[in-house]
């Protein structure tokens, strides 16, 4: 079976579904990052099966710049762990509770 | 033929890689398995002709981006996640989700594969770096340079919040705290 469209698209979902998944899960503040990264990396995909098959240049111009957002979540989203670690000695999301109540 | 057999390859490479990356409590050993997934994302763009993004999805991700995670975690000393019990209904969310959007993938994968199939251009270069770098520089020349600025400013962003005051500094804060407070009461 030839890999199609379908196929590189039916890929995505799944990587997509995974990332999504484990958002919810994850408590670790780093693995719902890795999660979300999955989840970039899986419409990365779509886009450049999209543009190998209608043969347009935009979508991997699109990927970039996606690529590029990526980098600057990363090193502003670590920055944020590293200072929330400083306070809390935990990167676990559900210490991070000082707004309720 | 290869090549399919090398997508279907990499494809299940990729998703075994993204489960054990869910799975996994060890911060560390989630990282490694994404790394696996970036590689093989990789070789799957390889074989949709997108070199250009083939190698920058390596060198960004798979390279600078993970490097920076196991930097953290090495820093962070963390350990394995505690076994508390979270929220029942977050897992009940979780799965819910998880089912809705595998049901639309399945949708999406039918209605696709039932319109007629898309001939490739064998002869199309899109993927090359001189086409991506052409079209970088003409038509997307303002969205390149905002790229340019946000990365500054991440930069810039990440060192404010990572660093860490000095003790001078920090006496400084504390004494302007100290005088605000005591204004406050005075008042």
């Amino acid at each position: 079976m030839e890999p199609n469209l379908a196929t590189y698209l039916g890929l995505s979902g799944i990587l997509f579904t995974i990332g999504c998944v484990g958002v919810v899960f994850k408590r670790n503040a780093l693995g719902m990052f890795m999660c979300i990264e999955l989840m970039l990396n899986a419409v990365n995909l779509t886009f450049v099966a999209f543009s190998r098959y209608y043969a347009d240049v935009h979508g991997q111009l699109f990927v970039f710049m996606v690529m590029s957002v990526a980098a600057a979540e990363a090193a502003v989203g670590l920055g944020i762990f590293i200072a929330f670690f400083r306070n809390r000695q935990s990167i676990d999301v559900d210490t991070a509770s000082i707004l309720k109540n | 033929m290869v090549s399919t057999a090398l997508f279907f390859l990499f494809a299940g490479f990729a998703i075994m890689c993204a489960i054990s990356m869910v799975y996994h409590k060890n911060p560390l050993y989630s990282a490694i398995s994404l790394v696996g997934v970036f590689i093989s994302l990789a070789c799957i763009y390889l074989t949709l002709a997108a070199p250009f993004i083939a190698i920058v999805q390596i060198l960004v991700y798979a390279g600078a981006i993970m490097v920076l995670v196991v930097f953290v975690i090495m820093l962070l000393n963390l350990d394995d996640e505690p076994n508390t019990s979270r929220l029942k209904y977050l897992y009940a969310l979780g799965g819910g989700l998880g089912i809705v959007l595998l049901a639309q993938t399945l949708f999406v994968v039918y209605a696709v594969s039932r319109t007629p199939n898309q001939a490739i251009d064998p002869n199309a270069t899109v993927g090359n770096t001189l086409d991506i770098g052409r079209a970088m520089y003409t038509d997307y020349l303002l969205p390149v340079e905002i790229v340019g600025v946000m990365l500054l400013m991440a930069i810039v962003g990440s060192v404010v919040l990572a660093r860490r005051l000095s003790q001078p500094q920090l006496e400084l804060v504390i004494d302007k705290e100290e005088e605000r407070i005591s204004e406050e009461i005075n008042s």
